[in-house]
């Protein structure tokens, strides 16, 4: 913290600034029309992900505007010397999955973007957070940002999994108790050994949706599976003597006794495979479950909630276990790194994808496109009748062409089942990469355990 | 750079009374291919508002001429979602100065007071007490004081103290920026990187 301003926010300091297409390009007018320069170029990394096709990446992009916007990043990283991993890059992806994956983010470091699921980051044990735009013209003016203090709230998650539960299933689990608001105004340390069990593609999907609970952030304390995973790391951007650093990161955790302003604790051997039903990450439930009569938990108004259902075509009490399925999506800063490629591809395998499913396949990154190649993935997927696509958001909001048609059903991997966020009209299911990969083989909603028994 | 001062507002109100009213309903994704802040009023609730015919959706409010005025009255959880700023300058272009709600997500909120727009949290029962009023009289006015931190019902008379902390307050009254006020900061900030690197 560089300043705290009585009866106001603090100034903090960013360590790594993140930044892409869609929320850049009024923050650089904005320079330019302060004609100031970046501040600290250095500190900042960009990506092209949100905007871009996941098809004939090579060829010039369809859409005007997406490729004006894509165009103006690359013009603005050049003119203010940011390190630019645009489209065709060997290191080109989804922020928060090329962010860790390439060494930029570092425990203890505080991290910002403008976008909301730079939560992910927490995993590491960052201060990360998701920023609008006009944070992005500060950060870059002056790598400084004005933030009220958030409340401290620890959720400890202890016991085992069951087959066929992942990370994934957790998050879900949670927002679907505490609603999607139940996180406003907090930062959230996860704890407890069902979360220390995970391995840091785990541990990213858990914090990546912390924002779904609305807190501002997600935090886990590094550990020995961190530091396992950053020596793994090709190069340490800006670390010479990684012993050195390790010691420092070693002193990142919680104090002893340390207060927090909520405390929640769940036992991880209750939850099962989950599924949303609604219009928002909250309104979820385990997959063999039936759909509530009102929202109990999240305690929205008969009116919100028969809206949403409405909306997804469904009913009050209703079982999904059978629903048919027209699309699945595997992918996104949720779902998008290698370990859930593999998973999906575990429970494909042998298997050939259902006649009435399209599937979306979209790896988060050139370098987990590399990795699903070297590891015989891509074939494995294509065995079973699918198509892997090229890194990017994709369907996950859908700015490209990857949208799902109205009225229909997708099972996605990805965060957030919005209205219309997969494209007008969709009707979004979100689920693990098991969930969904039962989903694509069996052309209707399915418990994964019944696959993973066989 | 300077903005829009928050003058004293007197308004009738548009009610939006659902819950965990998300950005992406806001300003849909498709939208934000601009490279510029203007115009996003236009498709302010682009799928609520029209029809998959391209018509205006007479059953939703915006389009329904008994309600206008410069505040939106929502339900709680408003603004949750994606961190999208495009949804604050879409709800500012088309006009409204203030957003009430008994709750509103954190990224929301932060955007909105970087741009000019009010976000005033009132209690459960006074919204839903705002709303019934508004159904029934869709020329009830509010009366909203920046400077005494008041919002008013102007026909009952119900009036509620709401909180904003006072650097955001100046901010808005005095139409003043964040990063004015970080540049005038940056000898401090470079001090705090070298105090930063000296520790490594």
């Amino acid at each position: 913290m560089v300043r705290s301003i009585k009866d106001g926010p603090d100034v903090i300091y960013i360590d790594r600034h993140y930044i892409h297409e869609v929320t850049s390009p009024q923050a650089f007018n904005g320079l330019k029309q302060r004609g100031i320069p970046v501040f600290r170029p250095k500190n900042t990394i960009a990506t092209a992900d949100h905007n871009i096709p996941t098809k004939n990446q090579h060829l010039t992009i369809h859409d005007e505007l997406s490729r004006n916007q894509v165009e103006r990043l690359a013009e603005n990283c050049k003119t203010h010397g940011i390190e630019y991993f645009g489209l065709n890059h060997s290191k080109n992806g989804i922020v928060h999955v090329i962010g860790p994956e390439l060494g930029y983010t570092q425990p203890g470091m505080t991290i910002v973007c403008g976008d909301s699921h730079t939560s992910t980051h927490g995993a590491f044990g960052t201060i990360a957070f998701g920023i609008g735009t006009s944070e992005v013209e500060m950060v870059l003016a002056t790598q400084c940002i004005l933030q009220p203090k958030p409340k401290k709230m620890k959720i400890t998650i202890n016991g085992k999994l069951g087959k066929g539960v992942t990370s994934k299933d957790i998050i879900l689990y949670i927002i679907s108790e505490i609603s999607t608001g139940g996180g406003t105004g907090y930062f959230v340390e996860f704890a407890g050994s069902a979360i220390t069990s995970l391995t840091m593609e785990a541990r990213m999907t858990i914090c990546n949706m912390s924002i779904e609970m609305g807190a501002r952030g997600g935090l886990i304390a590094p550990d020995e599976t961190t530091f396992e995973y950053l020596r793994k790391v090709p190069s340490i951007h800006g670390v010479n003597d990684f012993d050195k650093a390790l010691s420092e990161w070693k002193k990142l955790k919680s104090d002893e006794g340390a207060v927090f302003d909520k405390e929640l604790f769940f036992d991880a051997a209750s939850i099962k495979p989950m599924i949303t039903y609604g219009t928002n990450p909250g309104m979820g439930m385990a997959v063999d479950d039936s759909i509530p009569q009102s929202d109990t938990k999240g305690g929205s108004s008969s009116e919100s909630f028969l809206k949403s259902l409405n909306y997804m075509g469904f009913k009050p009490g209703m079982k999904l276990m059978g629903q048919p399925v027209d699309y699945v999506f595997i992918g996104s800063c949720t779902n998008g790194r290698i370990e859930d490629f593999r998973a999906f591809a575990h429970l494909i395998k042998g298997r050939k994808k259902a006649d009435n499913v399209t599937a979306l396949i979209v790896p988060g990154s050139k370098l987990v496109e590399d990795l699903m190649k070297k590891e015989g993935l891509i074939k494995v997927y294509e065995d079973a009748g699918f198509e892997v696509r090229q890194p990017g958001c994709s369907s996950c909001l859908a700015m490209n062409e990857d949208k799902i048609p109205a009225g229909k059903y997708a099972v996605s991997t990805s965060n957030r089942n919005f209205e219309g966020r997969q494209g007008p009209g969709a009707r979004t299911l979100l689920a693990s990469p098991l969930t969904a990969a039962a989903a694509a083989v069996t052309g209707k909603i399915t418990d994964p355990r019944e696959l993973l028994n066989n | 750079m300077p903005k829009e001062k928050f003058e004293i507002l007197e308004t009738a109100c548009v009610p939006l009374p659902l819950e965990n009213v998300d950005t992406d309903q806001i300003i849909p994704a498709r939208f934000l291919s601009a490279t510029s802040r203007d115009g996003f009023g236009d498709n302010l609730f682009r799928d609520w508002r029209y029809l998959k015919s391209g018509e205006k959706n007479p059953d939703f409010v915006l389009n329904n001429p008994k309600f206008g005025g410069k505040v939106l009255v929502t339900g709680k959880n408003f603004g949750s979602g994606s961190s999208r700023e495009h949804a604050v300058w879409a709800i500012y272009d088309y006009g409204f100065r203030a957003v009430v709600s008994s709750f509103f997500a954190d990224i929301f909120k932060n955007n909105s007071l970087n741009n000019g727009l009010l976000p005033i949290i009132i209690s459960e029962d006074l919204l839903k007490k705002l709303h019934s009023q508004i159904q029934s009289d869709p020329s009830t006015k509010v009366r909203i004081d920046l400077e005494k931190q008041t919002l008013t019902i102007i026909s009952t008379g119900d009036s509620v103290k709401f909180e904003i902390n006072s650097y955001k307050k100046e901010c808005l009254l005095k139409g003043l920026d964040d990063i004015d006020f970080l540049l005038t900061m940056k000898d401090q900030i470079k001090e705090y990187e070298n105090n930063k690197s000296m520790v490594k």
